[in-house]
C-alpha cells in the first residue's frame, strides 16, 4: 500500500499539474517495473500462493488416505500370512506347509494371492509361481516383482524368508490392480494441479482487479485533489465495510482540509477589505492632518483617532490568529477536566453588570456542578462573546439568560436574548469571519465574536448553534465532560456541520 | 527604579527608553541577548523588560533562565510579538513575572513594569491596606471609609482590594481583569469601566472627596485626595 502511495505521489505531481483531463486513477495496466511494486499484485501473489498451497496439502491428504492406505493394507496381509504359515512349520513340518499352502490358494477368491515354497536349491515345492524369480536375491526381505503365473503377467510385492532347513518361502500379493489405480490417481492429481494453477492465477488477477477497484476511486479523488480540486469526495458503497469507513475517514480528512483552506481564503480576503478599511482610515487622517491641521491640538486629535484606528486594526489581527490557533487544534494540548459552573457563573456576574447598565436583566440558570474536560480559557472567552452579544443586541428593559446543564456526554451551554436575532438565511453564515448582520451594521464590533465561538466548540468536538427564540437569538454550544468522548469524537466531530442544520428550534431549552 | 530594556528594534527600544525616562525612572539599554544578560547579572535591577526574540545567540527565554538559574530574582515583563497562549504560558513558565504582547500602549506597558517592581519588593503578608481614610481589613473582609462601613459585593471587594494593592500607581483595564478576575482575554465591550463606576458608587458618592480617579488612555489609579 505504501509503495501505490508512492508512486501516486511521485508520478502525480508534475503529470498532474500539467494536465488536469488526463488524470486517471493509478490502478493502470502494469509497467513491468511496477508489477513488483504493486500492492495489487502482491495480494494477488499472496492469494495465488496460499491457493497452491492449500491445494498441495489435500493432495498429499488424499494420496495418503488412499493408495497409502492400500499399500499399507498388502504389507499388513503378506505380514499375517507368513506369522501364520510359520507357525505351521514350526509345529509341523513342511508337509503341512505344502498343503496349507495348497488350501490358502484354493480358498483365494480375489485370486491375488502369491506363495512360492522351494528346497535349499530353489526347485518349487508348492505355490502358484513356476519358479522363483530371478530379482528377489537374498539381499533384500522385500522387493517388488514382474511374475508370470498361470500365463498372466502381473506385478506383485513380495517377501521372502528362510525356513530352517534351507526351504525358502515366497509370500506375495499381486499388485497389478493397485498399480493401475495408483496411475489414475496420479492422473487426476496432475490434472487437478492444472486446474489449481489455472484458478490461482485468475483468483490472483481477480483479487488484483478488485483491490484495483475499491482503491481506484480513493487514488482518483487523491490525484484530483491534489490537482487542486478540493470538492472532490471518495465515494461511500454504502456497505458499511472497512473501505466505507477508510472512505470516511478520508472524507472527514477532505473536510477538515477544505475548511482549513477556506479559513485561509476568509482571512486572505479579510485582509483584503476588512483591515484595509481601517488602514486606510488611519493613513487618510495622518495625511490629512499633515497638511491640513490647524495648530497642535488638531494634529494631536488626528494622531490619537489614527492611533485608535490602529488598535482597532491590531485587536482584528489578534482575534484572526487567535481563532486560527484555535483552528489549528494546538491548544487541545492544554485541555483539562474543570467544573465549568464556576466559571459560567463569574462570567454571568462580569457581564451582569454590563447589562444592568443597559437596563436589562442578565439572568443565570446554572447547574450547581458541571464537570467539564477542555481549556478553560477557551471556554471562558466563547462563552464571554456570547454574552457580549447578546448585551450589545438587547432592547432595553428585556432579559438575557445564560443556561448551562448537562446532557448525557455533553453539557449544553445556552445565551439568549431578546433583541432582532438573526434572519434564519443569514444563520449558516453568521458564524463565518467578518460576517455582519443587517442588525450588526450599526454597533462597533469586528464580525469575529461568533467565529471564536464556533472554533471553540469545534476544538472541543462540539457545535455552535443558532436558534430562533421567538423574538431572539439563541445561541446553544455543547462541550464534552469527559476526556475519553471527546477524543474519540475528535475526528468527526470538530467537521463544520453548516450552523442551523440541526436547529430544531426550541430543541433543548423550552 | 533602575529598569534594563532588553530590545533590539530601535525605534520600540527607543520609544520605551524614553517614555520609562520620562516617568522618572533610571533606564539601561541592551540590543542583544548577551549584552543584556551581561548587564542583568552584573548589575542590580529593580525590572528588567526583555524582547523574546534576540540577535546574538541568546534569546529572551535563554536570558531569562540563566539569570533565574543565577538565582537572579529581578522582576521581568516578557515583551514580545509572540502572541499565542502558549507562547505566554512558556514566558511565564521561564520566569517571566508578566508577559504583555507587541503591538502595546505605552501607558500599558509603564503600568505593568511599576506594578511588577513593586510587587517584587515583597512587603510580606499584610492584614490591613490603607489608603487615605480609606481601610480594608483582609482577614474580616470588611471595609471602612472616614469611619463609615462600606457593604462590598465579592467582586467588588476584591476589585477594590486590588487597586488599594497598588494604590498611587495606574492599573489598566487589562491588568483588571487579569488580575481580579483571571480572564486572559480582551472582551469586545469595556465591561471594566461598568465594575469600577458600580465600586465609585459605593466608594466614592457618598463622600466629598473621590479616590478612583480615571486615568486618561491608560486605566485607573486609587489615590488619596491631594493635599
Amino acid at each position: 500500500m505504501a509503495g501505490e502511495a508512492t508512486i501516486a505521489k511521485r508520478g502525480g505531481a508534475p503529470q498532474g499539474g500539467a494536465k488536469r483531463g488526463g488524470l486517471l486513477p493509478r490502478i493502470g495496466p502494469l509497467v513491468p517495473e511496477r508489477v513488483l511494486r504493486s500492492a495489487g499484485v502482491r495480494f494477488g501473489v499472496i492469494y495465488a500462493g496460499l491457493f497452491g498451497l492449500s491445494a498441495f496439502a489435500l493432495a498429499v491428504f488424499l494420496w495418503w488416505s488412499t493408495a497409502g492406505v492400500l499399500e499399507r493394507q498388502t504389507d499388513a496381509a503378506i505380514n499375517a500370512d507368513s506369522q501364520g504359515l510359520s507357525e505351521r512349520y514350526i509345529d509341523s513340518g513342511v508337509g503341512t506347509l505344502i498343503e496349507t499352502i495348497d488350501q490358502r490358494l484354493a480358498g483365494n477368491v480375489d485370486d491375488d494371492a502369491i506363495y512360492l515354497l522351494t528346497d535349499a536349491a530353489f526347485h518349487r515345492l508348492a505355490g502358484n509361481l513356476e519358479r522363483w524369480p530371478p530379482q528377489v536375491t537374498m539381499d533384500d526381505e522385500w522387493s517388488q516383482v514382474d511374475i508370470s503365473r498361470a500365463g498372466i503377467h502381473g506385478l506383485a510385492r513380495v517377501r521372502q524368508f528362510e525356513l530352517l532347513g534351507g526351504f525358502h518361502l515366497l509370500i506375495g500379493r499381486d499388485i497389478q490392480a493397485r498399480a493401475q489405480m495408483r496411475r489414475l490417481l496420479t492422473d487426476a492429481l496432475i490434472w487437478a494441479a492444472g486446474i489449481a494453477l489455472i484458478l490461482g492465477v485468475s483468483g490472483a488477477w481477480a483479487v488484483r482487479r478488485l483491490f484495483g477497484m475499491t482503491i481506484a476511486d480513493v487514488s482518483a479523488t487523491a490525484a484530483a485533489i491534489s490537482a487542486g480540486d478540493l470538492t472532490r469526495r471518495v465515494r461511500v458503497t454504502g456497505h458499511g465495510d472497512e473501505f466505507d469507513d477508510l472512505a470516511e475517514t478520508i472524507n472527514d480528512m477532505l473536510e477538515r482540509i477544505a475548511r482549513l483552506m477556506d479559513g485561509v481564503r476568509q482571512v486572505s480576503n479579510a485582509i483584503a477589505h476588512d483591515l484595509r478599511t481601517p488602514i486606510a482610515r488611519a493613513r487618510a487622517r495622518l495625511e490629512d492632518a499633515a497638511t491640513h491641521a490647524q495648530g497642535e491640538a488638531d494634529l494631536r486629535a488626528a494622531l490619537e483617532r489614527a492611533q485608535a484606528d490602529l488598535d482597532g486594526v491590531t485587536a482584528v489581527f489578534q482575534a484572526l490568529l487567535r481563532i486560527a490557533e484555535i483552528e489549528a487544534g494546538a491548544r487541545r494540548s492544554a485541555f483539562a477536566a474543570f467544573d465549568l459552573a464556576p466559571v459560567l457563573l463569574d462570567l454571568a456576574d462580569l457581564y451582569g453588570a454590563l447589562a444592568e447598565e443597559k437596563g436589562l436583566l442578565l439572568r443565570a440558570d446554572i447547574s450547581a456542578s458541571l464537570p467539564s474536560f477542555g481549556d478553560r480559557e477557551m471556554v471562558q472567552q466563547a462563552v464571554a462573546n456570547l454574552l457580549d452579544n447578546a448585551v450589545k443586541f438587547s432592547t432595553p428593559g428585556s432579559e438575557v439568560v445564560i443556561r448551562a446543564r448537562a446532557d448525557g456526554h455533553v453539557t449544553l451551554v445556552a445565551v439568549s436574548d431578546r433583541g432582532p436575532g438573526i434572519p434564519e438565511a443569514d444563520r449558516d453564515h453568521a458564524a463565518e469571519r467578518f460576517f455582519r448582520g443587517e442588525a450588526a451594521r450599526s454597533t462597533p464590533g469586528s464580525g469575529l465574536g461568533l467565529a471564536l465561538v464556533q472554533a471553540v466548540a469545534h476544538l472541543h468536538g462540539g457545535e455552535l448553534r443558532l436558534e430562533d427564540n421567538e423574538p431572539g437569538l439563541r445561541a446553544v454550544i455543547d462541550l464534552p465532560t469527559h476526556p475519553t468522548l471527546s477524543a474519540a469524537e475528535d475526528g468527526r466531530a470538530s467537521l463544520p456541520k453548516p450552523i442551523g442544520e440541526n436547529a430544531t428550534p426550541g430543541r433543548f431549552w423550552t | 527604579m533602575r529598569i534594563l530594556v532588553v530590545e533590539d528594534d530601535k525605534d520600540v527600544a527607543g520609544f520605551v527608553v524614553k517614555g520609562l525616562r520620562e516617568a522618572g525612572h533610571v533606564v539601561e539599554h541592551a540590543d542583544n541577548g548577551r549584552d543584556g544578560l551581561f548587564l542583568a547579572a552584573s548589575e542590580g535591577f529593580d525590572a528588567i523588560v526583555l524582547d523574546r526574540m534576540l540577535p546574538g545567540g541568546i534569546d529572551g527565554l535563554r536570558l531569562l533562565e540563566t539569570l533565574r538559574a543565577q538565582d537572579n530574582n529581578t522582576p521581568v515583563l516578557f515583551l514580545s510579538a509572540m502572541a499565542q497562549v502558549d507562547d505566554r504560558v512558556k514566558g511565564l513558565q521561564a520566569g517571566g513575572d508578566d508577559y504583555l504582547t507587541k503591538p502595546f500602549a505605552f501607558a500599558e506597558l509603564l503600568a505593568r513594569v511599576e506594578a511588577m517592581a513593586r510587587r517584587g519588593k515583597g512587603e510580606g503578608p499584610q492584614t490591613k491596606l490603607v489608603t487615605g481614610d480609606l481601610e480594608m481589613e483582609l482577614l474580616s473582609r470588611s471595609v471602612k471609609r472616614a469611619g463609615q462601613k462600606i457593604d462590598l459585593q465579592p467582586r467588588e471587594f476584591r476589585l477594590l482590594e486590588y487597586l488599594m494593592r497598588h494604590a498611587g500607581q495606574v492599573v489598566t483595564r487589562t491588568m483588571l481583569l487579569e488580575g481580579v478576575w483571571d480572564y486572559h482575554f480582551d472582551p469586545q465591550t469595556n465591561v471594566i469601566d461598568v465594575h469600577v463606576s458600580r465600586l465609585r458608587q459605593k466608594v466614592d458618592k457618598p463622600f466629598p472627596t473621590a479616590l478612583i480617579h480615571t486615568v486618561r488612555n491608560a486605566g485607573y489609579m486609587l489615590r488619596p485626595e491631594q493635599p
